[in-house]
C-alpha cells in the first residue's frame, strides 16, 4: 500500500513539471533551429557553387 | 536529472541536425575527396627557389595525372611568383605553393581556393576554375607591414 | 547558507574586484580608440598620423581587448562571484587574488610598452616565425601566471566552502566559477608550452631555429578555449543572475551544471577547427576534431532551452497568455536585463556563423577572411561584452557602496542601444566582406586596381560607420562607469543571484566529483592531440629563423 502512494506521488510531480507549459520555448528554440539550418545550408550551396 | 519533454525534443532535433551536416561534410570528404587542403609534404624554406617544382613557378601542363595542369606559387614578403598567371576555363589545376620566409596566405577571392602557406610546409589544393574573369589572389594571413599589398592574378580564359 | 546569500561582497574583496575593474574600463576605452582608427583607415579615407603602424595598431588593439580586457573583467567578476556565493576570502586568499592582480598589470604593461616601442607588431596571435622582442612574450607569460594564481585563490575558497558544508552541493555560480577556470588552466598549459620552451628561447637567441607547426598547434589548443573563456562567465549571468533580475527562478540548477561540464569537456580538443586549411596536419584527425566541435553545441542549445524557458515560466507566472505573451512582460526599461538579452540574440547568427567555420571544409569559404572578424565581434564583442556591460550597471555600484539611478539607467539603455546598432552595422558588412573575398587583419588596399578588390571598398566604409557608432557608445559606458564608482549616490544595490523554483529537485552531487570531470576531459584531450603532435614533431620540416617584418 505505502509503495503505490508512493509511486503515484513521483509521477503526479513530474507530470506536474512536464506539464509546464514551455510551448513558446519550444517554438523559440525552433526558430532558432530554423535560423542554424537555413545559415548551413545556404553557405553550403555558396560552398558548392563556386 | 530531469529533463523536460520539450526539452528532450529539442535536444534531439539539435543533435539530429549536427549529425546531417556532419555527415554531409564528412561524405563529401571521406568519399569524394573534398578534403580541406592539408599536404603532408614537407621542404626546406631556405631552399625553395632550388627546390623542384618551386624552382619554376607557373603553369605546367602535366599528363597522366587526375589533374590537367598543375600551377605553382612560391610566396615570401610581400609577393608571389608569378605575378600573373593566364589558366584556362574549365581545367583541373593543382595549385603548390609554399613559403619562404613567414607564414602566408593564399586565398583567390570569390573561389574555394584558400589555404595556409606555412614555412617549410607544402600546400596543396586541387580546384576546376569554372568561371572566366580575374581572380585575385590575396594573402589573408598577416605576414609583415607589406602585407595588404601581397597579391597575384589568375585570369580565367576560354 | 541563506543568511550568507544576502551579504553584501566584504568590501575588501570588493576592493580586488574593482582594481580588476578599473583596468578594464582603461582597456576599453585604449582597444576602443585603436578600433575606430582600424575602421578608419580601413575605409581608404584616412591615414594614420605620427608614423603608427596599421598592424601595430591591431596588435594593440587585439592583446588589449582580447586579453586584457576579457581578462580582467573575468577575473574581478568571479573573485566578486565567488566572496558572494562561498563567502568572503580569507586573508590568504585575498593576498592571491592581489598577487594575480599585480602580475597581470606587470605582464600587461610590459607587452604594452614593446607594442608601443613598435617592437611586437606581431598581432595578439604572434605566429612564429615572426618574432616580437622577448619581453612581450614574457609580459604575457606574466598574464598567463597571474590567471593561475587567481584562480587558486578561487579553487582554495571552494574547497574550504566544500569542507565546511559536507554533502552539500555548491553554489551554482562558485560552481560555475571553478569550471571556467580549471578550464582556462587546462588551455593555458599548451600556450604556456610554447612561450616558454619554444618562443622565449628562440627570441632571446638560445636557439636559432622553431618548430612552426608544433608553436601554431599548441597555440590553437588554447586559443579554441580562449574563446570560452569568455563566453562562460557570460553563460554564467545568463543561467544564474538574469533570472534573478527579471524576477523568476533558475529553469534547473542540475541542467546548468550539466552544461558547463560539457563545456568543459568539448571546449578543449578542438583547437585544429582553426588550422582546418593548414598543411602538415592529417584531415581525418582535423575531422575528429571537427566532431568534437560540433559536440560543444549541445551544451549551447541546452542554455538557449533552459533561458527561454526562465523568460517563458516567469512570464506565464504573471499571467501571460498565448504563444508569446511571456515575451511582452519582461523588464524591458531594465538595463540590467535588456542589454545582455540583447547579447543573448546576438550568439544566434554568432553561433550559426561558428558552426559554419568549423565545418570542415566549409572553413575555406570564410577562412581568415574578414567574415571572421565579424563572426568574433559578434560573439565576443557583441554577445559576451554587452552581458559584461549588463554585470557592470549593478556590480560596480554594488562594490562601491552606491547604486543605479533611474537617470543612469536609462543612458546604460542608451549605451547598450548605441553598441547593438554600431556592430550590426560593422559586423554585418565583415561578414559580406568576407564572401565576397575579403581578407582580415588587412590595411586599406586597392590590391592593383583589382575589380574585386573596388567592391569591397563600400563594406570597408560600412564598417567606419559601425566603428564611429561604437565609439560613441564607449564614451558613454565610460560615463556610466565613472558616475557609478565615484559619484552616483550612495545605497545598496543588489548582487542579483538566482534561485531555482520551490520544490526542485535536489542539485545530484556528483557534479562537484572533480576527479572524473578532470578524468574525461585529460582522456578527450590526449585522444584528440597525441597523434597530431608527435607528427609535428616526427615530421617536422627544418625549422624557421626569426623575422622583423615590419
Ligand atoms: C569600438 C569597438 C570596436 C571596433 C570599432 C573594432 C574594430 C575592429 C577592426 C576594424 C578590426 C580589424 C580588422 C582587420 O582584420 O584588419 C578588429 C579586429 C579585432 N578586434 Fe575589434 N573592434 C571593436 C571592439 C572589439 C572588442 C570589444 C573586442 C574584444 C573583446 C575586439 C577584438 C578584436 C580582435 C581579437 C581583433 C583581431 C585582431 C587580429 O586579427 O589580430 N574588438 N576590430
Ligand atoms: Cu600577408
Ligand atoms: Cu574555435
Amino acid at each position: 500500500m505505502a509503495k503505490t502512494e508512493l509511486n503515484r506521488k513521483i509521477d503526479t510531480e513530474t507530470e506536474v513539471e512536464d506539464s509546464t507549459n514551455l510551448k513558446g520555448t519550444l517554438a523559440s528554440v525552433m526558430i532558432l533551429g530554423a535560423i542554424l539550418i537555413i545559415t548551413w545550408v545556404g553557405l553550403y550551396m555558396l560552398f558548392l557553387s563556386r | 536529472m530531469h529533463m523536460h519533454k520539450f526539452e528532450k525534443i529539442w535536444l534531439i532535433f539539435g543533435f539530429g541536425a549536427l549529425l546531417v551536416f556532419l555527415t554531409v561534410i564528412g561524405v563529401s570528404a571521406f568519399y569524394l575527396g573534398n578534403q580541406p587542403p592539408s599536404c603532408l609534404a614537407t621542404i626546406d624554406p631556405e631552399k625553395v627557389d632550388t627546390t623542384a617544382p618551386f624552382d619554376k613557378p607557373g603553369l605546367k601542363k602535366v599528363e597522366g595525372k587526375e589533374w590537367d595542369y598543375e600551377l605553382v606559387f612560391v610566396a615570401s614578403a610581400f609577393s608571389y611568383s608569378p605575378a600573373r598567371v593566364e589558366v584556362p576555363l574549365g581545367a583541373k589545376v593543382k595549385v603548390i605553393a609554399t613559403s619562404k620566409d613567414v607564414m602566408h596566405g593564399f586565398q583567390a577571392a570569390g573561389t574555394n581556393v584558400n589555404m595556409m602557406l606555412e614555412p617549410g610546409y607544402i600546400s596543396e589544393v586541387v580546384t576546376t576554375f569554372k568561371n572566366p574573369g580575374e581572380f585575385l589572389i590575396v594573402c589573408n594571413e598577416y605576414c609583415g607591414v607589406g602585407h595588404h599589398m601581397m597579391h597575384s592574378m589568375i585570369e580565367v580564359v576560354e | 547558507m541563506n543568511i550568507q546569500a544576502k551579504l553584501k561582497v566584504d568590501p575588501r574583496d570588493g576592493k580586488l574586484a574593482m582594481a580588476h575593474f578599473y583596468v578594464f574600463i582603461v582597456a576599453l576605452a585604449i582597444g576602443g580608440l585603436a578600433g575606430l582608427l582600424q575602421t578608419f583607415v580601413r575605409s581608404g579615407k584616412f591615414e594614420l598620423p605620427f608614423g603608427i603602424g596599421y598592424y601595430q595598431l591591431l596588435t594593440l588593439h587585439g592583446v588589449v581587448l582580447a586579453l586584457v580586457m576579457t581578462t580582467f573583467f573575468i577575473m574581478g567578476f568571479l573573485h566578486a562571484v565567488v566572496s558572494k556565493t562561498a563567502g568572503t576570502y580569507t586573508n590568504r586568499q585575498r593576498t592571491l587574488g592581489w598577487i594575480s592582480f599585480a602580475l597581470l598589470t606587470i605582464g600587461t604593461i610590459m607587452a604594452a610598452i614593446m607594442i608601443l616601442l613598435n617592437e611586437a607588431s606581431v598581432l595578439y596571435t604572434f605566429y612564429a616565425p615572426l618574432q616580437a622582442h622577448a619581453v612581450f612574450y614574457i609580459g604575457l607569460t606574466l598574464v598567463v601566471v597571474g590567471s593561475w594564481v587567481g584562480s587558486a585563490a578561487v579553487f582554495m575558497k571552494y574547497g574550504e566552502w566544500r569542507k565546511a558544508n559536507p554533502g552539500q552541493s555548491s553554489p551554482l555560480l562558485t560552481f560555475m566559477a571553478v569550471i571556467t577556470l580549471m578550464m582556462w588552466d587546462i588551455a593555458t598549459i599548451g600556450v604556456a608550452t610554447t612561450v616558454l620552451f619554444q618562443i622565449l628561447p628562440w627570441s632571446l637567441g638560445l636557439v636559432e631555429t622553431i618548430n612552426v607547426g608544433l608553436s601554431r598547434t599548441l597555440f590553437w589548443y588554447f586559443g579554441h578555449p580562449l574563446v570560452y573563456f569568455w563566453l562562460l562567465p557570460a553563460y554564467m549571468v545568463w543561467y544564474a543572475v538574469i533570472p534573478k533580475i527579471i524576477g523568476g527562478k533558475i529553469f534547473s540548477d542540475s541542467l546548468a551544471r550539466l552544461s558547463f561540464v560539457l563545456l568543459l569537456f568539448f571546449s578543449i580538443p578542438v583547437g585544429l577547427h582553426h588550422q582546418l586549411v593548414e598543411p602538415g596536419i592529417d584531415p581525418a584527425w582535423k575531422f575528429i576534431q571537427v566532431i568534437l566541435t560540433f559536440l560543444v553545441v549541445i551544451p549551447s542549445l541546452m542554455t538557449a532551452f533552459s533561458l527561454f524557458a526562465t523568460f517563458e515560466s516567469y512570464g506565464r507566472s504573471k499571467g501571460a497568455k498565448g504563444l508569446f505573451g511571456w515575451f511582452k512582460k519582461l523588464p524591458w526599461g531594465d538595463a540590467r536585463f535588456t542589454i545582455p538579452f540583447i547579447g543573448m540574440l546576438g550568439f544566434i547568427p554568432g553561433g550559426a556563423g561558428g558552426i559554419v567555420n568549423a565545418s570542415h571544409q566549409m572553413n575555406q569559404l570564410v577562412h581568415n577572411t574578414i567574415w571572421i572578424t565579424g563572426h568574433f565581434h559578434m560573439t565576443v564583442a557583441f554577445a559576451v561584452i554587452l552581458t559584461f556591460y549588463g554585470v557592470a550597471y549593478w556590480l560596480i555600484p554594488h562594490l562601491t557602496g552606491r547604486i543605479l539611478t533611474k537617470k543612469m539607467n536609462k543612458l546604460a539603455m542608451i549605451q547598450g542601444i548605441t553598441w547593438t546598432i554600431g556592430m550590426l552595422f560593422m559586423s554585418t558588412s565583415m561578414h559580406i566582406q568576407g564572401l565576397l573575398g575579403g581578407p582580415r587583419r588587412s590595411a586599406f588596399s586597392d590590391y592593383g586596381g583589382s575589380a574585386q578588390a573596388a567592391e569591397w571598398v563600400p563594406y570597408q566604409i560600412a564598417q567606419a560607420v559601425g566603428g564611429s557608432i561604437l565609439f560613441i557608445s564607449i564614451i558613454l559606458m565610460i560615463y556610466v562607469f565613472i558616475n557609478l564608482a565615484f559619484f552616483a549616490p550612495k545605497g545598496e544595490q543588489e548582487f542579483p543571484v538566482g534561485e531555482v523554483a520551490k520544490g526542485a529537485e535536489k542539485t545530484p552531487l556528483v557534479f562537484d566529483n572533480w576527479k572524473l570531470w578532470l578524468g574525461i576531459s585529460a582522456i578527450l584531450i590526449v585522444f584528440a592531440y597525441t597523434l597530431p603532435l608527435i607528427d609535428l614533431i616526427q615530421n617536422a620540416p627544418p625549422g624557421s629563423k626569426g623575422f622583423k617584418l615590419w
